[in-house]
């Protein structure tokens, strides 16, 4: 049976690891070399990278660091900050990093989407979508690590990028980031439903039965968290921990 | 040296890395005196099977890699859709594949509702259908990570290493002589992918 993946969403910003809270005041955690050594130690079933500031300070993905983590690495790996050409993509598979997650420039320029996943296959393009809820209750994607606000409803944008030929979607929740009381289900049922693409879910997760609930009550593939593997105790010290393969297979049984 | 091919698809950096890891050196190359003196190939590939086999007839690589495998007996591990290209044909295409093993690729097809999405992405467990050195010393429960819309439909039972279910069961992985096949990504697959590279490289 396919297991159903569980991703560290981890977080870089001058190739320190930070955790945010809903996208904001990035708190320094450590190594991120370090730390991928633990997660693999662990068996963890993939790992995403995003880098925070790499847009708004508008560089190129840092590709010598990515390299020494990929090094490292030999679980799926998925790279997102500042992706906008085929040269960055293809950089990032010769380093070892199979998934491109693409963000900015997916909402700036869709017609980009389309030419790499037939370039480098969909498998490769993963879409992540950050979204953030009004005070009405209504969602709106926002780009450029939740700073800019693009008017775009979150499941029409998703299924303009599946018909783009995104393989993926990494849906997250700005206002549950960091907050650990759980996922926006009503989120993501409301994505998942409407594409056939396997959708991530982002944002929130506080503890494994978070997780269950979110597979068992939406339509999502995977469910990601940052948090949870980084953090310990209720004064959130840091501590890299990933639950063992006999506590994952029990949450999702039940 | 163990040579990967470079024919322009496939995610060759994170290959390399495991081979690394497994205690070998490896090469990426698309020379054809290189590939002429590698001890042993692997056979990577990602995305469609035309473009696949389109980049490996245009490498110009085909008949260097035909005389190492077909007739020095060359040890090749084929990746993903560097196994599908060693097939006959793929439903995903219109071009003939190497045909190096009697097999096809077929397309996942599940009833419109289904739970299961295509392509089959994630871990799942493999079961072994013969002893092969390539799985000496496995660790129990097999798992390993699969990233395909299609799957690999061997006409001969003999060739079937290794099954995996996904809806039905489909083979995972495939041999023949000095040919080993995995749908599979060894190289994203911890430790299990780390043994059976291992394997590979010390038989």
């Amino acid at each position: 049976m396919l297991k159903t993946r569980v991703i560290p969403c981890l977080l870089l910003k001058n190739a320190g690891l930070v955790k945010t809270f809903k996208f904001k005041d990035p708190k320094y955690l450590g190594d991120p070399i370090n730390t991928v050594k633990i997660f693999n130690d662990s068996g963890v079933d993939e790992l995403t990278f995003l880098d925070i500031t790499a847009t708004i300070e508008n560089r190129r993905p840092n590709f010598q660091f990515l390299s020494q983590i990929a090094s490292e690495c030999f679980m799926p790996l998925g790279y997102g900050g500042a992706i906008k050409t085929f040269e960055d993509i293809e950089e990032l598979l010769n380093i070892g990093i199979e998934k491109a997650i693409i963000n900015s420039e997916a909402v700036e320029k869709p017609e980009f989407i389309k030419e790499a996943a037939e370039k480098f296959g969909s498998s490769t393009i993963v879409i992540s979508i950050d979204v953030k809820k009004s005070l009405f209750g209504k969602y709106e994607v926002y780009t450029h690590s939740g700073k800019k606000a693009t008017k775009l409803d979150p499941t029409e944008f998703a299924k303009k990028m599946e018909d783009h030929g995104a393989g993926e979607l990494l849906l997250n929740s700005i206002d549950r980031d960091g907050m650990m009381k759980g996922y926006d289900l009503e989120l993501l049922e409301k994505v998942s439903k409407a594409v056939t693409i396997p959708v991530i879910a982002c944002g929130g997760a506080g503890n494994l039965n978070d997780f269950s609930e979110a597979v068992s009550k939406t339509h999502v593939s995977a469910v990601a968290a940052g948090s949870l593997f980084v953090f310990q105790g209720p004064h959130k010290a840091v501590l890299i921990n990933f639950p063992t393969e006999e506590e994952l297979e029990h949450i999702f049984d039940k | 040296m163990i040579v990967i091919v470079n024919y322009g698809v496939g995610n060759l950096g994170s290959i390399e890395n495991m081979i690394k890891k497994a205690g070998a050196k490896a090469e990426i190359s698309s020379d054809v005196k290189t590939i002429e003196y590698a001890e042993k190939l692997v056979l990577p590939g990602v995305g469609a099977f035309d473009n696949g086999m389109q980049h490996l007839t245009d490498s110009g690589l085909i008949p260097i890699l035909t005389k190492k495998v077909i007739e020095e007996k060359t040890p090749l591990l084929g990746i993903c859709l560097g196994m599908q290209l060693m097939g006959v044909k793929s439903e995903e295409g219109k071009l003939s594949g190497l045909g190096w093993i009697d097999a096809e690729a077929i397309k996942f097809r599940f009833e419109p509702g289904s739970k299961l999405k295509v392509p089959h992405m994630g871990w799942n467990r493999i079961y072994p259908k013969q002893n092969s050195y390539i799985f000496n010393d496995m660790y129990k429960e097999p798992r390993f990570y699969f990233v395909h819309g299609y799957y690999m439909k061997c006409n001969k039972v003999e060739n079937v290493l290794a099954e995996t279910h996904f809806g039905s069961d489909f083979s995972s992985a495939i041999i023949k002589d000095n040919i080993v096949g995995t749908q599979f990504h060894p190289e994203k697959s911890h430790k299990f992918g780390l043994k059976l590279m291992q394997n590979f490289i010390n038989d």
